[in-house]
């Protein structure tokens, strides 16, 4: 830093890009080093590559087709069969394989999460640095602006939003992502603020680097490691989300999903007797969060040294 | 800034977070695609009709007339009509207001209480076992949404052991005079449980984490150390010193555990057939009575903004260090 203060302006440009890609490299290894030692993060990787390889592969992984009815032997329709070697886990109230629809139903998690919580991280990522960067009216006004969305209260906002603009899987990932956006806006602003006052920043500004080199060359990759953690935790409240407006009855109705999976077996009195259509589904949602939180909690470490063991 | 100052600048902040929140409100209900007057008006409804019933609910009047119409009803405290229910929103709401704030205030109560000791515990034994498992725990239930708890509770405690009604509020018949009465009786406790349950287990992994990490921040301090080196029993420094000065903090997620668990409450009434404001909502939505749908959101929004600025006023005014900025 001491050096640079004093370089002329294109041995500056040189010195940043590689900077900015060792502070990356420094990041990725470090977190490759906590990960070795870690237990519960290594679980949630394992766990998060076998629902996205799941999800990709659905099609050739499920036995039967999610809609198909099946019959019994003598013709009627497979009501509520206990699991067997023909359906692993059963069938539903409508003689579907639940063991196919669940297969079929990691897509829309795996989908719905990554992509609504990047679109989420995204806007709330560029909020948060020219918020703190240029402060004044512009700060408050985005700030306010994350006052109000921190003062909808998430699932009936959202609810109301599917329902008026069409309970499609699109609609229901960017109504997530219009307010999940609101964390990261917050936290990547004050790291910002606090970024903005180191002397890397006021060298590049006295070299005349323009202000959105210093904010996506400079202080960008300062964020990153906060940023990351946060779509983390952006991954993990989408996929909750997602399965709880489909358990409400508001999903999506032309795909299969594990909430709207759970909202047909608990309409239809299943918890009282069908194990097999109930549980399967709410044990992925679990397992598939966790796994991220797992992931974020070692992201966490790296992010904020000082709460490693 | 003195405080005084800082309490004057955080109101009129409040007052534009409600002029904003009520605006979005009317933008959303009103002018997004697919609007009420298409939506609510039956098919095969003659022209006079359909006119007359425009008319009745203010909707024949351009759209700034609405807004401004609208803003004075809802500063007025006049909820509009239930479209479902032919009545005032009001009727409708008193009630199942009540049964909610008593349901998720318990929760919340709960969550908060037990997430702040298990925190203060998890944060003192750091490094060992038990906090590993203590947070492991914590993320497991932090990951199961309200639905996947209350059903897996209804599968053990209701269908499989039969010690928990499945649903509603209070046995079937009952009827009570006073308003304390409603609440305050066995049937009711008896029902709350499972449902209390539910959102304790979920809501309390926020404070739980937070509280644990502002732990390990007063556990390195210095002050800390002299304590244990003037030979005070661990358990007193643990919860006279280092819990109490940790507490700080949890403030500041009061406001987002209470918004988590006022949308939660959507999920939490309908696994267990509560009437309240949330299986309300809900239902509204699904019959297209938005002047329902639409106050029940007022009333959810207004808690949370509410909350949010108790949060913070407490905050300056539990912590003297705080600067106003």
């Amino acid at each position: 830093m001491s050096v640079k203060d004093h370089l002329p302006a294109n041995v500056e440009s040189k010195l940043t890009s590689s900077r900015a890609l060792s502070q990356i490299k420094d990041g990725v290894s470090t977190a490759y080093e906590l990960y070795r030692s870690d237990r519960l993060g290594q679980f949630g990787i394992v766990v998060l590559a076998a629902f996205v390889f799941i999800a990709v592969f659905a099609p050739i992984l499920a036995p039967y087709s999610p809609g198909a009815r099946h019959r019994r032997d003598d013709g009627s329709l497979a009501r509520l069969d206990a699991p067997s070697t023909d359906h692993l886990l059963g069938t539903t109230h409508h003689g579907q394989d639940v063991f196919s629809q669940l297969i079929v139903s990691a897509r829309v998690s795996v989908f719905v999460g990554f992509l609504a919580a990047f679109i989420a991280v995204f806007i709330g990522t560029n909020i948060g640095l020219i918020s703190a960067y240029y402060g004044g009216w512009i700060d408050d006004i985005l700030m306010r602006i994350v006052d109000i969305a921190y003062g909808l209260p998430f699932l009936p906002f959202v609810i109301v939003l599917v329902f008026i603009f069409g309970a499609n899987i699109v609609n229901i990932m960017l109504v997530i992502a219009a307010i999940l956006w609101r964390d990261s806006a917050r936290v990547v602003r004050s790291e910002v603020l606090s970024q903005k006052q180191r002397p890397y920043v006021e060298s590049a500004r006295a070299i005349g680097a323009s202000d959105f080199r210093i904010l996506y060359r400079h202080v960008f990759p300062n964020v990153l490691p906060l940023t990351v953690l946060y779509m983390a935790f952006a991954v993990a409240y989408a996929i909750m989300y997602e399965a709880s407006i489909a358990f409400l009855g508001f999903g999506d109705p032309n795909v299969y999903s594990w909430g709207r999976m759970m909202y047909q077996a608990y309409t239809h009195g299943a918890i009282r007797e069908a194990w097999w259509w109930v549980l399967p589904a709410g044990v992925c949602i679990m397992l598939l969060v966790s796994s991220v939180f797992f992931i974020g909690r070692t992201l966490e470490e790296i992010t904020n040294p000082e709460i490693r063991h | 800034m003195s405080l005084k100052k800082y309490v004057v600048r955080r109101i009129g902040q409040l007052i534009v977070t409600y002029w904003a929140f009520l605006t979005l409100l009317f933008v959303v209900f009103r002018l997004a695609p697919g609007d009420p007057t298409s939506m609510y008006l039956q098919e095969g409804l003659s022209a006079e009709e359909r006119e007359a019933i425009l008319a009745r609910h203010g909707l024949d009047q351009p759209l700034h007339v609405q807004y401004v119409e609208y803003m004075a009803q809802y500063l007025t405290g006049d909820l509009g009509q239930s479209f479902r229910h032919g009545v005032p929103v009001w009727d409708v709401l008193v009630v199942r207001f009540f049964n909610t704030i008593i349901l998720m205030g318990l929760a919340f109560a709960i969550a908060y209480l037990i997430g702040v000791s298990v925190g203060a515990f998890i944060g003192w034994v750091r490094g060992t076992r038990k906090e590993k498992t203590g947070i492991v725990v914590t993320l497991i239930a932090r990951s199961s949404p309200e639905f996947w708890i209350g059903i897996l509770l209804l599968m053990v405690f209701t269908f499989y052991l039969g010690w928990f009604p499945s649903g509603g509020i209070r046995p079937p018949g009952t009827e009570y005079e006073t308003f304390l009465g409603r609440y305050l009786n066995w049937g009711v406790a008896y029902h709350l449980v499972l449902p209390v349950l539910t959102g304790v287990i979920y809501y309390m992994a926020t404070p739980t984490l937070l509280m644990r990490s502002s732990m390990i921040n007063v556990l390195n301090s210095d002050f800390i150390q002299i304590k244990k080196a003037e030979g005070i029993p661990e358990y007193i420094i643990l919860y006279k010193h280092a819990a109490r000065n940790s507490i700080l903090p949890m403030t500041t997620v009061v406001a987002l555990v209470v918004g988590m668990s006022i949308g939660g409450s959507l999920v939490i009434e309908t696994v267990f057939s509560w009437p309240g404001m949330g299986r309300e909502m809900v239902e509204s939505v699904t019959y297209n009575d938005y002047p329902l749908a639409q106050a029940i959101f007022f009333l959810m929004g207004s808690l949370v903004i509410w909350m949010n600025f108790v949060a913070d006023l407490a905050y300056v005014y539990l912590d003297p260090r705080v600067r106003y900025d």
